[in-house]
């Protein structure tokens, strides 16, 4: 019981400090990825692939 | 120029599965022998007979199969496999009549109770969980199983993984509707929302869902495009999160293995929040994830435009996954958990507008160019109109989800208006659309067998909607603010009877709008059949020819 009560604590401790900046940082991250100017080609490509037909 | 040298021989594939289900055939057997209640007695028999006919079809399939399996590719396009996809779609129309028509039945039977028969087996008790199982997970999953394997296939460019493994995934994740519909009519069930099914059933489901997986994500592997499409995220989020939603939520310890009844590894709040994490990412990852990975490919392919902006479809994308999964406590106001997490709960539903509201912009924008072809094409307006549902309903939630607003429409049919927004709005004609356009796809049809059909279809599945919904939003209303109103000496103004005599007038529009939403997918049903029956075949083009200058 003791050891499942301090493998709460660490992962709440996670949660609470650690996590929250992470997420944030990986989600800027992404939208950083979605507007960086040299990925403009590769996404118009993208936003046209269901119109290209076999 | 056959190689009779060469031999025929079962893949490890055929003879495994084969050697598989005869094992659990005779365990089956054994199971039903030995079951403490008829229920598990049926469902293990229903199993040993599904199981000896998978041997049969298996090892028949190997005799009448040539040398070779089916090609990755034929003069350098690649090979899709439709087989698969043909049964779901099938599948697919079947439950959603099946589940529309019992809808129909529950909902006659709020109007008028005497239609429960007094039967156990036609109680609103045990049909309610029918009607939602046929429709979301039998109806709806078997869309998202059919669109899935054919979107991957065609924006990976690449023949679906594995050669039994598609049909194992579509085959026996109907089985598993079968076990769990069958179940609660005989009254087995969990008594979770969405998640009804008992454990062996559950056990069945992990199996088949960690199949469609790995097959998904093989042919995402093995893809010719380098890029990986939006709708392919979309649908892997789906399968992923689906995945651990139900692992998370079904830890159950069986009280013999010889019975259905089990009982859930935590009690009290802690299993009210597992149960909610669990049913709102149902909403979100199999009833909005799934369908806007069809968003984003069946609206541009039937508009014929390219996505309005693929940048905000990553970001909506990235926002949905790292919002939705926090918002299920906001099914536990004014409840034991503790105030800060229903607190949570409301704040993330409500940051949920921006990628909901990006997602339809997206979609919606999609036409921009082709506004004209919603008036030509039936279709495209069912798929158009399914993404303004979605925007209402998305607008709506948050809403509801708000403490003080819930404190009124908690529990009252306000809920069922809302849910129904979505379903029959978004999911339902999003499905439809989707249905629409790939039965002619997968059986190499030029078009539907009647666009004036799909016109019908469309008007009267509309009209049933707005039936429904309005009804649903007066009615909850009304009864949220008969529930809260006191007299001037502080009693409760109205007896619960007395709610419920108001709503009658309304549970009969209700049942009115439910009624017109089935004959629409009646409409539906006979379309899709003439177009595979008498429908003309689409000519090949040969590679090369080419246009007149």
């Amino acid at each position: 019981m003791k050891a499942i009560l301090s493998v709460h604590n660490l992962a709440s401790e996670l949660v609470t400090t650690i996590w929250t900046p992470v997420f944030v940082a990986i989600f800027l991250a992404i939208i950083a990825y979605a507007f960086w100017p040299r990925n403009k080609a590769v996404f118009d490509e993208a936003a046209h692939l269901p119109l290209r037909e076999e | 120029m056959s190689q009779p040298s060469i031999s025929k021989s079962m893949t490890i594939g055929e003879s495994g599965l084969a050697v598989v289900f005869a094992v659990t055939a005779f365990l089956c057997v054994v199971a039903s022998a030995k079951a403490l209640d008829a229920p598990f007695a049926f469902h293990a028999a229903l199993s040993a007979a599904a199981s000896l006919a998978a041997v049969f079809v298996i090892v028949n399939r190997y005799l009448d199969r040539p040398v070779a399996l089916p090609p990755q590719e034929i003069n350098g396009r690649p090979n899709y496999n439709m087989g698969p996809i043909k049964f779901s779609s099938f599948m697919a129309m079947f439950w959603g009549i099946a589940g529309f028509l019992v809808g129909l039945i529950i909902a006659s039977q709020l109007a008028w109770p005497a239609l429960n028969f007094d039967l156990p087996w036609t109680s609103f008790g045990r049909l309610r969980p029918l009607h939602t199982s046929a429709v979301i997970f039998a109806f709806g999953g078997n869309v998202l199983i059919a669109t899935s394997f054919y979107v991957v296939q065609k924006s990976c460019r690449a023949r679906l993984a594995g050669d039994l493994a598609p049909w194992f995934v579509v085959v026996g994740y109907n089985f598993f509707i079968l076990i769990a519909g069958t179940g609660y009519l005989l009254g087995v069930t969990q008594s979770k929302e969405y998640a009804e099914p008992e454990w062996y059933a559950d056990l069945w489901l992990t199996i088949v869902w960690v199949v469609y997986l790995l097959v998904f994500l093989a042919t995402v592997i093995k893809r010719k495009e380098p890029h990986i499409f939006v709708a392919n995220w979309f649908y892997l989020a789906f399968i992923v999160t689906i995945a651990v939603l139900h692992l998370g939520n079904n830890p159950a310890l069986p009280v013999s293995v010889f019975g259905s009844k089990s009982y859930v590894a935590w009690g009290g709040i802690q299993d009210a929040m597992f149960q909610w994490w669990y049913g709102h990412n149902a909403v979100g990852f199999f009833l909005t994830a799934g369908f806007l990975a069809i968003m984003y490919y069946f609206i541009p392919k039937r508009a014929e435009r390219p996505i309005y902006s693929y940048r905000l479809s990553i970001i909506h994308f990235w926002a949905l996954i790292f919002l939705y999964i926090w918002a299920g406590p906001h099914h536990l106001h004014y409840t034991a958990l503790p105030d800060w997490t229903q607190t949570l709960g409301m704040t993330f539903s409500i940051m949920l507008w921006m990628p909901s509201w990006g997602g339809m912009i997206n979609g919606l924008m999609t036409l921009s160019g082709a506004w004209d072809k919603l008036r030509t094409d039936p279709v495209l307006r069912m798929l158009v109109v399914s993404v303004a549902f979605y925007g209402m309903s998305t607008f709506e939630g948050p809403m509801m989800s708000i403490k003080v607003v819930n404190s009124l429409s908690h529990y009252t049919d306000w809920t069922i208006g809302h849910v129904h927004s979505g379903a029959l709005g978004w999911v339902g004609f999003v499905s439809f659309g989707a249905l629409y356009c790939l039965v002619p796809w997968a059986w190499n049809r030029k078009g539907l067998y009647s666009l004036k059909l799909v016109n019908w279809h469309f008007w009267v599945a509309t009209l049933g909607i707005v039936l429904y919904i309005s009804a649903m939003w007066v009615s909850g209303i009304l009864q949220g603010l008969m529930w809260r109103a006191y007299t001037s000496l502080g009693f409760l103004e109205y007896s619960f009877i007395e709610t419920v005599e108001a709503m009658h007038p309304f549970y009969i529009i209700r049942a009115a709008g439910g009624g017109l939403f089935l004959i629409g997918s009646l409409i539906m049903a006979y379309n899709l059949w003439m177009t595979v029956r008498v429908g003309e075949a689409e000519v090949q083009m040969p590679v090369a020819l080419q246009p007149a200058e």
